[in-house]
């Protein structure tokens, strides 16, 4: 799960890392209350969970109180790379003499953490690749990159880092940028946290649920794996692999995928319910392409949830279902869902071949 | 010969007593496989009716290896404690610890992956449907009556498209097929999988299958460039996943340009590994190289 800056803000004030002062605001009016409380300049920053905020106008300095309830009322509402904003989070200016770059990190390949800071920031960490030096986190130490003085600043910073990191299950804790002061301070100007979901049982951590695409907020409730997509063929299947492999061999057949969609191992009825009518709410799905490997998973109770499922959505079931089922028990669940006889639904022997019946029915309806 | 698990191979269950480990160990003595007891501190002295046998639980990994010399253990551990107890297998130092559990933070895999370092633990997963040897072994979750004893080699990140290829290509048989899992951290790699393979003398033929995320498919290419003489087949899934979005799999995740299922395909492709769009074209290719 990825953190709003300011959420990143909090977390970092928690564990002593330098923040500027600030309060989130989701209205001009306390936008500009914040301001007065801050005194002097201030900075009004869009709260979005994606880069590019400045160059989409997303940041703006007001003098004034008036003048940050005039940037919120521009930045409140706005939408930057398909992200709404909802909120601003408005912190004191900071006279900035030099901006550096500092995280710490997950390193799949190493399997283990790592350190990475630059003399440089305040840009994409795609444009200042070439700058920044790697560490392992246990031995990192700033005077690999920065002057004596300032490394060991930033090397006091860089430990409260490491403790939001290690403290709140991170995979990602990013300051950028780390900023030097005019007045000699050190201070993270703005961050990026993102935590290990697998971790949230020993944490309390606030829910992203409310600001999520509506469909995923409803899968989400009922606990179901979902992330939606942009086409028109509705995927349900069974392990995150073989999902995605299907989500491809739809657009292979020259359709697009409206959304992934694991029911795991189970696949009891009310789960392929549940997941049906998640998909069925979807306006743009034409077809549906249920695809079922059956390995512990008995595909004569996949047939018996599916056709169980439609009797349970009634009307709501409207959209024509391509059906694939191989593996346990595979024979049975094609004779169930031959005896059921329902009109929505075509069998495919195949994954090739159902996708490309689900696409054909997809491009038929439209 | 298979590698990593055989018939020889002694197998414990840390969670056998639990639902999830009690039905599994029932269907890995079905598949043939030497259980040989259980661990669950609370519970030891006791012990579990199966079908046809009763077994002993006992109350750390090391009296469990001391009584039965078990020399592999599967773990159905909740997540929040797989990080002790896969510690705890290491401790005891043995061979092969199976992480079946899904949904471990990434910081316990890490630390228990660092503290295997220097040891002599083998650790598959976690979050992965286990490894097994077709007619000799099974240590996990996979299916034991897809397929039956041959000449693939199999490894995979994820379960599903491990059984969809090994029934593809039941006709010819396996080896050993073995799950990595999809977690970001993953005890063993697609390349120590394929290095085990080249060097065993059955399997003439390797199917590694990876999906989006990270870069061991392409750290698996260059290992296979540099070192691997026998075929290799490959398919990648997730072409169609949006960037930023987590997939299913906590490790199946497209991060800017990087962990891409393109670039790990043109990996692939690069050093000579055919690399299917379907997994049943996938199957089609590794047909093609075994009757060719």
């Amino acid at each position: 799960m990825d953190l709003f800056e300011h959420e990143a803000r909090d977390l970092f004030e928690r564990y002593g890392v330098p923040v500027p002062r600030g309060f989130v605001a989701g209205t001009p009016e306390s936008a500009r209350e914040a301001a007065s409380k801050l005194g002097g300049t201030v900075v009004v920053k869009a709260q979005v969970k994606t880069g590019g905020r400045g160059k989409a106008g997303g940041i703006k300095l007001a003098s004034s109180p008036d003048e940050a309830f005039a940037a919120a009322t521009a930045i409140l509402g706005m939408d930057i790379k398909g992200h709404t904003v909802h909120q601003v989070l408005v912190t004191e200016a900071s006279e900035i003499a030099e901006e550096y770059y500092l995280s710490f990190l997950l390193d799949r390949a190493g399997r283990t953490f790592i350190g990475m800071a630059s003399a440089t920031g305040g840009m994409e960490i795609e444009e200042m690749a070439d700058s920044i030096t790697r560490m392992p986190a246990s031995a990192f130490d700033a005077a690999a990159v920065f002057g004596p003085e300032i490394a060991a600043e930033i090397n006091e910073v860089a430990s409260a880092l490491w403790k939001v990191f290690v403290s709140e299950d991170a995979t990602l804790v990013e300051v950028n940028p780390l900023a030097r002061t005019k007045d000699g301070r050190i201070i993270a100007l703005d961050g990026k946290v993102t935590l290990d979901d697998n971790a949230s049982f020993r944490h309390s951590r606030p829910s992203n649920a409310a600001e999520g695409d509506p469909l995923e907020v409803r899968a989400a409730e009922k606990g179901l794996n979902y992330v939606k997509l942009d086409g028109t063929v509705g995927v349900i299947g069974n392990g995150a692999g073989l999902v995605m492999s299907t989500l491809d061999v739809v657009a292979l057949a020259g359709a697009a995928p409206a959304n992934f969609l694991d029911i795991g191992g189970g696949a009891s009825a009310q789960v392929m319910a549940d997941g049906l009518d998640v998909i069925l709410s979807d306006p743009s799905v034409r077809s549906v392409f249920v695809n079922v490997f059956g390995g512990i998973t008995a595909c004569d109770a996949v047939a018996n949830g599916i056709v169980q499922a439609l009797g349970i959505l009634g009307d709501r079931a409207d959209k024509p279902l391509v059906v694939r089922l191989d593996g346990n028990n595979a024979a049975a669940g094609h004779r169930i869902l031959d005896e059921a006889r329902h009109p929505l639904i075509t069998v495919a022997h195949t994954m090739d071949d159902a996708a490309g019946r689900a696409a054909a029915l997809a491009g038929k309806e439209s | 010969m298979a590698i990593f698990l055989d018939e020889n191979s002694l197998v414990i269950v840390q969670g056998m007593t639990g639902s999830e480990g009690a039905k599994h160990t029932r269907r890995m003595l079905a598949a043939g496989t030497q259980v040989v007891g259980g661990v669950n501190a609370r519970k030891a002295g006791t012990s579990v009716d199966f079908d046809d046998v009763t077994l002993p639980v006992f109350g750390t990994v090391a009296e469990a290896m001391d009584a039965t010399g078990a020399n592999v253990s599967v773990l159905f551990v909740p997540p929040a404690f797989t990080g002790d107890a896969v510690i705890e297998a290491i401790d005891a130092e043995i061979g092969l610890a199976v992480v079946i559990t899904e949904g471990v933070p990434v910081h316990d895999t890490a630390r228990f992956w660092a503290h295997a370092q220097g040891r002599s633990t083998r650790i598959i997963g976690p979050n992965c449907p286990g490894i097994i040897s077709p007619g000799k072994s099974n240590a996990g979750i996979i299916p034991a009556d897809i397929t039956k004893p041959g000449s693939i080699g199999l490894v995979s990140k994820s379960g599903t498209l491990t059984y969809q290829l090994m029934h593809e290509l039941k006709d010819f048989g396996f080896t050993t097929c073995v799950g990595i899992g999809g977690d970001p951290i993953v005890g063993t790699t697609h390349i120590d999988a394929i290095e085990a393979f080249e060097a065993d003398p059955e399997t003439e033929l390797i199917v590694m299958i990876g999906e989006i995320g990270g870069d061991a498919e392409e750290r698996a290419a260059e290992f296979v460039r540099d070192n691997v003489t026998k075929p290799v087949v490959g398919y990648v899934a997730g072409f169609t996943a949006p960037e930023g979005r987590t997939m299913g799999h906590a490790g199946a995740i497209v991060s800017g340009s990087s962990g891409t299922a393109e670039a790990k395909k043109l990996a692939m492709e690069a050093v000579g590994i055919r690399v299917g769009k379907t997994p049943s074209e996938t199957a089609s290719l590794a047909r093609a190289v075994l009757t060719g």
